[in-house]
């Protein structure tokens, strides 16, 4: 289903009404539609704005400051690399070295035809099977580069 | 509150609690034998959940129901060698647990046999060890805290009160006063696990005596430290546990209201916290006039937005408000103003979940426990390079020695120990000397390192310390909030140098020029996150100098992982062409010359990748 503009207010106007428009929820609300949409557009920022009656500029520093939020669209598969301490040791940087010249994408960035979006993550809290990628949500314990082919093509 | 919630039944006495769980443990002893299956986040990633069904699915269909019960729990520690199966009350230990392998367990709970092939083997040997308890991983652990994690299904309350679970809430509520609750948490000599180390009964007496009309307590679920992941396999293990000892701190200090801040990137601890407060409000173990008792308090789940800083205290209540998680000074404690400039309670997960068993079994048993100043047990996230990786819970005092080669297994490939990271990005990195010393909050300060979570990441002879300092300050650089400015510059500073002496264009006084930076850090920065950022560089510079000594100096890096000082190259002796290098390589760089002659790696075109090195399995590509 595409999202036009008025479906945007739809979902915004039900997350605000589950939080009863309060603006110490700010970051819950913002999670929830992003959740729904996969990213947060402007339009939706305003919308919050308005419903919650805070500045654009908070809600913006807000989606802006913690990284789990992106104002950009983001793929139809998501690959997060963990980079948390026990997977680096293990080689996650060469994980994530492969991910990026197979997929022709720097982390952070998603591909033209919107089929991958490839993120990094700080710790997943699955240390003990590192190097870990999570794929669409599902854990990859133990990558190594010889793996990442296989990985990709299990993206249907 | 879905369908299950509400058929729950009010509790409104400990004596309808007691009767409650004796009626519990009369129907749970009616079946004879119980199959746990680990369904904690390691156990899952290699197919824990195709094996829960699958047992549920064999025991319904030989109808077996009223006999054996299958339970799927929280992680079991061990995730090294999951998904795990436990058969109990014999405690049975299946690892690497398949699909196909369900039937033959059955057959076994069944007829009282053990399957020889799925027991853990030690390594080396070949000994396999049948009882979970026996399993040298387990051997030395002390599991207080963790251990009910095994054992009871983290989405049913019904399992943890069975265990026992709300005496403690039912103790305090009923026999207790708020002061004699601090008194006896003191008395315990309980520290904050999340990082601090603060004595958790001091700060909960400041808060009490705070002046302020609404009190609140957090329970910090962020846990944003690389390399830990106890509190979400807690939270995701054992929720009622974290209620039980949030319900005692807010009666402690009289907050009404109270606060789970989970990271986001935990959706299980998420879902599972969510049903445990579902679950305890029905049964008036949370809410309103809890236990008939007459005192209220309710808790909120707040989601983090995985930013670092949030660990600490103050960042943490600002994102809770809604704000930019940017942390303050603490001229003022957030006991006296915390969030919405409130007295406020802020304890870890680990911290309370420690609490029911201090009121449960007194201050006077688990300050036996421990070193003088460090008391009870921590759960510590062993994992990098070591054998078994997981979750292990161990009493203080105990050595990074016993931790790593008698739990851990020792190092794999027989490779050599190099150092021990501890504490996360604040903490540092010790080297072998320091391995026979006992591990307390105190004694990894004066190593130069710290308790911090408990993460413990083991590095063997193939990690580069310079690395490993870079990767700390990277990671801090992009997790500064930026407000400070030895914080926001001088991380930024600090990485550069790195970047620098890595990439072989290290010059004379880039050392000391760190250990400037790293002072001033310590001093001047606003927050924790700043000022123990120069741990790691700390540490490393003072059990590995010699290793940012050679790539300065020498433009080489001993580990061979800083790229622009190694090059991969072929051991002829060792290649007979097999090509899976050729076919690895995302260059092109390397060719074969023929039948049985080996390859040849072109520097010009390597990109240094290290597929190569990766796919070999004969040691015919060596890293200078």
């Amino acid at each position: 289903m595409t999202l036009d503009t008025k479906s945007f207010a739809e979902v915004v106007n039900t997350i605000l009404a589950k939080y009863e428009n309060d603006a110490a929820m700010l970051v819950g609300i913002l999670q929830d539609i992003q959740s729904e949409l996969n990213y947060l557009p402007r339009e939706c920022l305003v919308m919050v704005s308005e419903g919650l009656d805070i500045p654009l500029s908070r809600v913006y520093s807000v989606s802006t400051f913690f990284k789990a939020f992106s104002l950009k669209p983001r793929g139809r598969h998501s690959l997060h690399v963990c980079m948390g301490t026990a997977c680096h040791v293990r080689g996650a940087e060469k994980v994530l070295d492969k991910l990026q010249t197979e997929l022709c994408l720097c982390a952070g960035e998603t591909s033209p035809d919107m089929k991958f979006t490839l993120e990094t993550v700080n710790c997943v809290g699955a240390c003990a099977l590192g190097p870990v990628v999570v794929v669409d949500g599902e854990y990859a314990g133990q990558v190594t580069t010889d793996k990442v082919k296989s990985i990709l093509e299990g993206c249907k | 509150m879905d369908i299950e919630e509400k058929t729950l039944k009010r509790l409104n006495s400990p004596q309808e609690l007691e009767a409650l769980r004796q009626e519990l443990q009369r129907a749970s002893s009616a079946k004879s034998k119980t199959i746990t299956i680990c369904c904690g986040t390691g156990c899952l990633a290699y197919g824990g959940a195709k094996v829960a069904q699958g047992f549920k699915d064999e025991i319904k269909a030989r109808g077996l129901e009223n006999e054996i019960e299958v339970k799927t729990t929280g992680c079991h520690g061990f995730c090294e060698r999951g998904p795990l199966v436990v058969i109990r009350p014999e405690n049975v230990l299946y690892q690497r647990v398949k699909p196909t392998d369900i039937g033959e367990i059955v057959d076994t709970v069944k007829d009282g046999n053990i399957v020889d092939r799925l027991l853990y083997t030690i390594p080396g040997t070949k000994t396999k060890v049948a009882h979970e308890h026996d399993v040298p991983f387990y051997k030395k652990q002390m599991r207080l805290v963790f251990g009910a994690n095994g054992y009871i299904d983290p989405t049913s309350i019904e399992d943890y009160i069975g265990c026992g679970g709300y005496t403690a809430l039912a103790k305090t509520l009923y026999s207790m006063t708020p002061d004699e609750v601090i008194s006896e948490v003191k008395k315990s000599g309980l520290r904050g696990r999340g990082g601090g180390g603060f004595a958790t009964g001091a700060k909960w007496q400041s808060t009490q005596e705070a002046h302020g009309d609404t009190k609140y307590v957090i329970c910090n679920c962020d846990e944003g430290d690389p390399g830990a992941f106890m509190d979400r396999s807690l939270m995701e293990g054992n929720p009622h546990a974290i209620l039980e000892g949030m319900v005692i701190a807010a009666f402690a200090v009289g907050a009404h209201e109270g606060y789970i801040y989970i990271r986001n990137e935990y959706p299980v601890a998420v879902k599972h916290a969510e049903r445990a407060i579902a679950q305890a409000e029905a049964m008036g173990l949370l809410g309103r006039n809890i236990l008939g008792s007459g005192f209220d308090f309710t808790v909120k789940i707040n989601r983090g937005g995985g930013a670092f800083v949030c660990g600490e205290s103050t960042a943490l209540m600002a994102s809770l408000e809604g704000r930019v998680g940017e942390p303050r000074a603490k001229y003022i404690h957030t006991s006296e103003r915390g969030l919405w400039d409130q007295p406020t309670v802020l304890n870890n997960v680990e911290t309370l979940a420690n609490v029911p068993l201090i009121i449960n079994k007194g201050s006077q048993w688990y300050s036996g426990i421990g070193t003088a100043n460090s008391k009870g047990t921590k759960i510590f996230s062993l994992v990098g390079k070591v054998n078994n990786t997981g979750l292990i819970e161990v009493p203080m005092g105990i050595t990074l020695r016993e931790i790593i080669y008698d739990i851990g297994g020792g190092i794999p490939k027989n490779k050599k120990f190099k150092a021990i990271q501890t504490g996360g990005p604040s903490g540092g990195c010790l080297p072998e000397s320091r391995l026979d010393m006992p591990v307390d909050f105190d004694e990894l300060t004066r190593a130069g390192s710290m308790m911090g979570s408990g993460a413990m990441i083991v590095m063997d002879e193939d990690n580069c310390m310079v690395d490993i300092a870079r990767y700390f300050l990277s990671f801090l650089e992009g997790e500064s909030c930026g407000k400070c400015v030895p914080c926001r510059e001088g991380l930024k500073r600090m990485r550069q140098i790195l970047d620098r002496i890595i990439s072989g264009r290290g010059e004379d006084g880039d050392i000391e020029l760190l250990e400037d930076l790293s002072e001033t850090l310590t001093w001047g920065a606003l927050c924790g996150l700043g000022s123990g950022a120069a741990n790691p560089i700390m540490s490393t510079l003072r059990y590995f100098r010699d290793e940012y000594e050679s790539h300065i100096r020498e433009k080489r890096c001993p580990a061979g992982v800083c790229k622009p000082l190694i090059t991969y190259n072929i051991v002829e002796a060792n290649c007979p062409n097999c090509t899976l290098c050729i076919k690895a390589c995302p260059a092109g760089a390397i060719t074969g010359r023929g039948k049985k002659v080996p390859v040849v790696l072109d520097q010009s075109k390597c990109t240094k990748c290290g597929a190569c090195f990766d796919v070999c399995r004969l040691n015919a590509v060596e890293v200078r």
